[in-house]
């Protein structure tokens, strides 16, 4: 263990510890862009700098390991200023459309903006940069509007070591560096395999879900946690309901409440959703009858389908009879259905589709 | 009176600086064949009491950065930056182009005390003949023996100024982005392909063989007491003796623009001098009877850095100069963090804005803000150093921005 002071508060952390980490230890709210602790460390937003007694400039604590001794201050002057203008700079580049924006309420440069009280930035410079970084993306599930990145390069990070698609890295220098693909196309042309874990990384509103959009803020929506239905994986999906209605999925990133995927999902489970209040959606069994489709309910449908198996088996044996499960269901459902045929029909015919 | 002491250049044009026979025949490889003869540690110690300090800008002692490589890590590298990116700075490749093999014997000598076999030259882009030439170097002296088992490769920059700090070097030599890493994990715990490396300078590099040689004492003797040795310094702008001179670190300012660099050309009266390179302060006339070493330079607000010397005679316009400086900057910022990325492309639009007359104080006030802010947080010395031309000029030179505005 080594100790060290943090805004007058003497600490243990141990060794190997990053400043990041203590100074949360030790009771401080450090911001953050860049900084995610799933992903490789970048150290590049810079607003988690904090002053360290001795040295000649600031430090950012996601990159600084702990050194005994050390005497830090979280919001000093310095940082305090040193924040403010690199608020502004990104500021100075960005739409700033919070009142039509879907990251409202969830946005990091909002929050820090009010937190600092960065209204305005003193950088837009004569001209303002406008559309300059705008990306028009004709996919069906992610909005790309560069416009509001602030280059934290998260979603470059997870998409390589979440995904592993390698679809979107950094694109030219300077002040003209945006993600891109390669070439800068479009997704539907690159290894992106529509997750979304771009949007889950985003920390502002420049990466968000189009089948989303408009239908509400993550503030005005009650978040309800569930396990998604595609297949047997049994990811935590978290529903956003307004009025009654599934609006959006997103997903938590707390292994505790989302022990198999920690948020990272597929294209189906993060846009796939829009079935739940699809009029074309089947709610009851539906039963032919003289060859037209009439509603049943479950123990009328069950009866009836329970005796049709019986009547055949008994007519051309049990092999004439065939189950065909799925990769939605999870494990033991799979294995409860060959049991059926196994035991009860007696058949080994049984099939599933794993290619969902 | 101000004389240039050739060391490293004390050959120049009597030998190829190809041939490793021809380097022999002057005494070359005798520093190599004694530190192999040394015992590792005492080897380091030799080069910490030499008191060699890097000729790459950071100044930082080279053997106390050996000393920190782990001695039982299985690979480690020798890496020697001739990215030489530096505006104004050729030290490098004269060093190339007059004593080659002094530069591959240091590397040697390097990889003696570190035990490390493979040596890896990062070229710049726009320097093709030297690395034509350093292979022709390597070739001879691999088949002189006189390297013995230790390989050096010529790896290829491809023009980018930021690829000459360590770190985005070594990305640049894994073959990513030139983008700099955080610090620590220094290059020396964990560098090229996450192996210990030194990354250390030509000149630095080139300096070793004749302390060897002749031992520490005699180096630390040389010049001026922190920063030991001789410097060459690249002389440019308006000079009347644009060339370049080896001099021990002790010489003043003034000697070197008006004893070896002969004055201003034409007659005309001084006005700055930019030392260092780019991202250099500008330095008055009242500062001149500076010394060059490290130390002195610092205690001015200046570097002494690569060794460039850019003198700007009385009809200059500073900040016509410093805008084009800033314009270099926002081009070459690599855009990894957000005040380099952001800050360049500013500073660059508020000088551009002031250096047309439509600036005001307020302008001002906020460039020197900028640049507070930038040398505190930006996370490599490329947005760290960018505004100082612009902050030294704001300070020494701030009538000619009012005289604008
Ligand atoms: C933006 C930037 C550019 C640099 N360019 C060079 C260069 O061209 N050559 C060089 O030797 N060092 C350069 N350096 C310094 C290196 O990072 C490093 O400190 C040096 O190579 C170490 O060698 P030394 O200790 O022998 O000086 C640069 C540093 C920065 C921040
Ligand atoms: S990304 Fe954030 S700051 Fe930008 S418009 Fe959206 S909510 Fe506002
Ligand atoms: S799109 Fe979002 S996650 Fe990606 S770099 Fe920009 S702000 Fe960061
Ligand atoms: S300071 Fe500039 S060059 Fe260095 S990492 Fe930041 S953006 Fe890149």
């Amino acid at each position: 263990m080594i100790s060290l002071t943090i805004d007058g508060r003497e600490i243990q952390v141990p060794r190997g510890t990053t400043l990041l980490t203590a100074c949360r230890q030790a009771g401080a709210d450090i911001p953050t862009l860049c900084y995610d602790p799933d992903l490789r460390l970048a150290g590049s937003c810079r607003m988690c700098v904090v002053e360290v007694k001795g040295r000649r400039n600031l430090v950012a604590g996601c990159v600084t390991p702990a050194e005994n001794n050390m005497v830090v201050e979280t919001e000093s002057p310095d940082v305090v200023e040193s924040r403010k203008i690199i608020l502004e700079l990104l500021l100075a580049r960005h739409k700033l459309t919070c009142h039509t924006c879907e990251s409202d309420g969830s946005c990091k440069l909002q929050d820090y903006c009010y937190r600092y009280g960065v209204t305005d930035s003193r950088f837009t410079g004569e001209f303002h940069d406008g559309p300059h970084f705008s990306k028009e993306d004709a996919n069906p599930f992610i909005k790309r509007d560069y416009d509001k990145c602030i280059m934290c390069t998260r979603c470059v990070r997870a998409c390589e070591e979440i995904t592993g698609a390698q679809a979107i890295n950094v694109m030219n220098r300077g002040h003209h560096a945006k993600i891109a693909t390669i070439f800068d196309g479009n997704l539907e042309d690159s290894p992106c395999v529509f997750c979304g874990q771009c949007i889950m990384v985003c920390p502002v509103g420049a990466l968000t879900s189009k089948v989303a959009a408009g239908k509400g803020k993550s503030y005005q929506t009650e978040k309800v946690l569930t396990t998604c239905t595609y297949c047997g994986t049994g990811c935590t999906l978290e529903l956003n309901v307004k009025d009654d209605k599934v609006v959006g999925v997103t997903s938590v990133r707390d292994e505790n409440w989302s022990p198999v995927n920690r948020g990272a999902l597929c294209v189906k489970g993060r846009f796939g959703w829009d079935f739940i209040n699809s009029s074309d959606r089947l709610t009851t069994p539906l039963i032919r009858e003289n060859g037209e489709l009439r509603p049943a309910s479950w123990d009328e449908a069950l009866d009836f389908t329970a005796a049709k198996i019986k009547e055949i088996k008994g007519e051309h044996g049990p092999d004439s009879l065939a189950m065909f499960s799925s990769a939605r269901v999870t494990n033991e459902e799979n294995y409860l259905a060959q049991k059926l045929m196994r035991a009860a029909i007696g058949t080994n015919n049984v099939d599933h589709c794993a290619r969902l | 009176m101000a004389e240039e002491l050739r060391v490293l250049l004390q050959y120049a044009d009597q030998i190829n600086p190809e041939s490793a026979d021809d380097y022999v025949k002057v005494g070359g490889y005798k520093g190599l064949e004694k530190a192999r003869s040394m015992d590792r540690k005492a080897l380091i110690d030799e080069v910490k009491k030499s008191g060699l300090r890097g000729r790459g800008g950071a100044g930082f002692n080279a053997g106390m950065k050996w000393s920190f490589v782990p001695q039982d890590a299985p690979i480690k590298y020798v890496v020697c930056n001739l990215d030489e990116g530096e505006p104004g700075t050729y030290k490098d490749r004269i060093i190339c182009e007059k004593n080659a093999q002094a530069l591959l014997e240091g590397m040697a000598i390097c990889g003696t005390a570190i035990s490390s076999k493979q040596g890896y030259i990062y070229c710049r882009g726009e320097y093709p003949f030297v690395v034509e030439l350093l292979k022709n170097a390597i070739k001879s002296a691999k088949a002189s023996g006189a390297l013995g088992d230790f390989d050096i490769e010529v790896r290829m920059g491809a023009g980018a100024y930021v690829c000459g700090e360590e770190t985005a070097l070594i990305e640049s030599i894994e073959g990513h982005r030139g983008e700099p890493r955080f610090k620590p994990p220094f290059p020396g715990v964990e560098g090229l392909w996450a192996a210990p490396t030194v990354v250390n300078n030509v000149e630095t590099f080139a300096c070793l063989p004749n302390i060897l040689a002749n031992g520490a004492e005699w180096f630390a003797g040389i010049g001026a007491t922190r920063y030991p040795g001789t410097k060459i310094v690249t002389l440019t702008g308006d000079i009347e003796n644009a060339t370049y001179f080896e001099v021990p670190t002790n010489v003043t300012l003034r000697d070197v623009i008006f004893t070896l660099g002969g004055g201003v050309k034409n007659g005309k009266k001084f006005k700055a001098v930019q030392v260092g390179g780019t991202s250099g302060a500008f330095i008055p006339e009242q500062n001149l009877d500076t010394q060059i070493d490290f130390d002195s330079m610092g205690s001015i607000g200046a570097a002494l850095g690569s060794g460039a010397v850019f003198v700007l005679d009385e009809t200059r316009d500073i900040v016509d100069v410093v805008t084009r400086i800033s314009k270099f900057f926002e081009h070459e910022s690599c855009g990894k963090c957000n005040p380099c990325r952001e800050g360049t492309f500013r500073l660059r639009e508020i000088m551009e804005k002031v250096n047309a007359g439509r600036g005001t104080t307020q302008d001002m006030d906020n460039l020197l803000l900028l640049s507070k802010v930038m040398q505190k947080a930006a996370l490599c010395g490329l947005g760290q150093a960018a505004p100082i031309p612009i902050e030294s000029t704001i300070k020494h030179f701030r009538y000619e921005y009012l005289r604008k505005i």
